[in-house]
């Protein structure tokens, strides 16, 4: 829930995000506003809605030619559009940290994980070897692994998807992240160890008062583990509700959305599929 | 019971799959066993390394080294897929990006099954599949890069459906899409079912397109079948197994507490 005896978290205004090609310019956002307090909000949308690129504008992290602009994007009073690229690794990876995907893939190979963990902290701040393994050790243990040592010296081909994905977390909040934004951290995995995984990122979040940008395909996911939703369809934010009434929203592409996911429990016998209306790239 | 008891399409007796030799043996399946009905749609449920695509593979003869007993329409499967064993049983593959030739057109794959075979009229056929899965004829010259994800599913399902066989496995088929898509998939494979009396056999660790697809299930835990099920006792919430149970739970939703409870299961 948002604090509101304090500013939000982040704010961000008209966020857009282009990419001029040979063939045009492809809008991947298209001036996107909202605000952050300290609660979990739920950004759900199909593939190329632009989730993932909003994720990495926040962070400054969209390649060449992709083109970024914004009335305002500031964090925790800092203007983040007005920072340099020097300025800004003093924010990435240290006041506002990334989840990725899959671990497999966004992970060092050939790097120890708990080395790894330790690097992401010596980065951010002078740290001795010895005062360090033990912060290593204490977030392994935080992300619930059982047997710290072993997991410390393992490569990342040695651990499962669930471990993985547990020491990619305990690397994200160990410098003490203010804001966490999560891009698809549990569509890897298996139901059960997904449920793990999401309630470790919710205890750290709670406990330690941070936001939490959790990027999802999936609708009942995020309505049960979220506080407010926004659902993006071609770059936009089309909706936001609360994610209690999830049930309750309105735009066409949001119902589209839940009626085309079958039900264990109420299963139908025909689903509705989406007829997609080229308006809702335009107005709201 | 004994006069109308329906045809068995496909029937596993004590299936086992073992990969590797000495400290790499890899007991993948133990001792499975599961009988189709004709025309059902049968599910096979698990969590990753559980043995479900293994059972497939074994099943479709693309996994050789399994042990036990496979009969198909009555009959024991072979070991090497043959051509009769092809017109009988087809896959869907999970990836519709990797499982397509990325230099052969539409055409060109549906038309390779019909010249193993030796079918004529392979105009007609091309074009009458590729309708009944909802493309049109100009996707008949396309490569799989010029579609997206759904329409290489749908030219998936079209491959297999080329040689009308009766009895189509389904390997997680709409894993790799959006939900949107997925609807429209799992609503075709619902239609040809009903327009042609196909038999499904459905892998997949998603229990709601279990419960939207199929009338009996099987869950699988590390190589064994914990529990075998209709549909309806998924839908009561009412299975009878801790594990089902827990993958139930799991699967209907995010609860904080419900994950403290969560055993492990071996």
């Amino acid at each position: 829930m948002a604090d509101p005896t304090n500013q939000p978290l982040l704010q961000v205004e008209n966020l857009s995000v282009s990419y001029v090609t040979p063939t045009g310019t492809v809008h991947a956002l298209k001036k996107v506003s909202f605000e952050l307090g300290r609660e979990k909000l739920g950004i759900v949308g199909e593939s190329g809605s632009g989730k993932s690129t909003l994720g990495r504008a926040i962070l400054k992290l969209i390649p060449r030619p992709g083109e970024v602009s914004a009335g305002r994007m500031t964090f925790m009073g800092q203007d983040l559009l007005a920072m340099s690229k020097i300025q800004m690794r003093r924010v990435r990876g240290k006041q506002i940290t990334m989840i990725l995907q899959d671990p497999k893939f966004s992970l060092n190979p050939v790097m120890r994980a708990g080395d790894q963990i330790l690097e992401a902290l010596s980065i951010h701040g002078r740290i001795g070897r010895r005062e360090g393994r033990n912060r290593v050790m204490e977030i392994l243990k935080a992300v619930r692994i059982r047997d710290p040592h072993r997991v410390y010296n393992a490569y990342v081909h040695e651990l499962s998807g669930g471990m993985g994905q547990r020491v990619m977390t305990a690397m994200m909040v160990v410098t003490n992240p203010m804001l966490l934004i999560a891009d698809e951290p549990t569509s890897a995995l298996d139901v059960t160890v997904r449920m793990q995984v999401l309630a470790i990122i919710d205890d750290l979040v709670t406990q330690r008062g941070m936001g939490l940008i959790f990027i999802s395909h999936d609708l009942n996911l995020v309505g049960s583990f979220c506080d407010r939703i926004l659902i993006m369809y071609g770059g936009r934010i089309v909706e936001s509700c609360r994610a209690a009434d999830l049930n309750k929203v309105t735009h066409p592409y949001s119902r589209g959305l839940l009626d085309s996911l079958p039900s264990i429990e109420h299963p139908k016998p025909v689903l509705a599929t989406l007829k997609r209306d080229p308006a809702w790239l335009e107005a709201p | 019971m004994a006069a109308a008891e329906p045809a068995k399409v496909l029937e596993v007796r004590n299936l086992h799959v073992v990969f590797g030799i000495g400290q790499h043996r890899v007991h993948a399946v133990r001792g499975v066993s599961f009988a189709v009905d004709k025309g059902e749609c049968f599910g096979i449920v698990g969590e990753s390394g559980s043995g479900k695509t293994t059972i497939l593979r074994a099943l479709c003869g693309l996994s050789p080294n399994w042990e036990g007993e496979i009969l198909i329409d009555g009959r024991p499967a072979p070991r090497q897929p043959d051509r009769a064993f092809c017109r009988m049983v087809q896959i869907v593959f999970q990836d519709p990006y990797g499982s397509l030739h990325p230099r052969q057109t539409v055409d060109r794959c549906l038309r390779e099954p019909l010249e193993i075979q030796d079918i004529g009229d392979r105009d007609r056929r091309i074009t009458d599949t590729l309708q009944a899965v909802g493309l049109d004829k100009s996707f008949r010259f396309r490569y799989p890069h010029q579609l997206s994800g759904g329409q290489r599913q749908r030219v998936g399902i079209a491959r297999a459906l080329m040689l009308e066989p009766k009895l189509l496995f389904l390997d997680e088929p709409t894993s790799a899409l959006d939900v949107s898509v997925q609807a429209e998939i799992l609503n075709l494979l619902v239609r040809l079912r009903k327009e042609r009396g196909f038999t499904y056999v459905l892998v997949t660790h998603d229990l709601s397109i279990i419960s939207h697809m199929c009338d009996r299930l099987i869950v699988m835990n590390v190589g064994r079948v914990v529990e075998a099920m209709q549909v309806t006792a998924l839908r009561d919430r009412t299975p009878e197994n801790p594990y089902t149970q827990q993958l139930l739970q799991a699967s209907l939703g995010y609860d904080r507490a419900a994950v403290e409870r969560y055993q492990t299961f071996d």
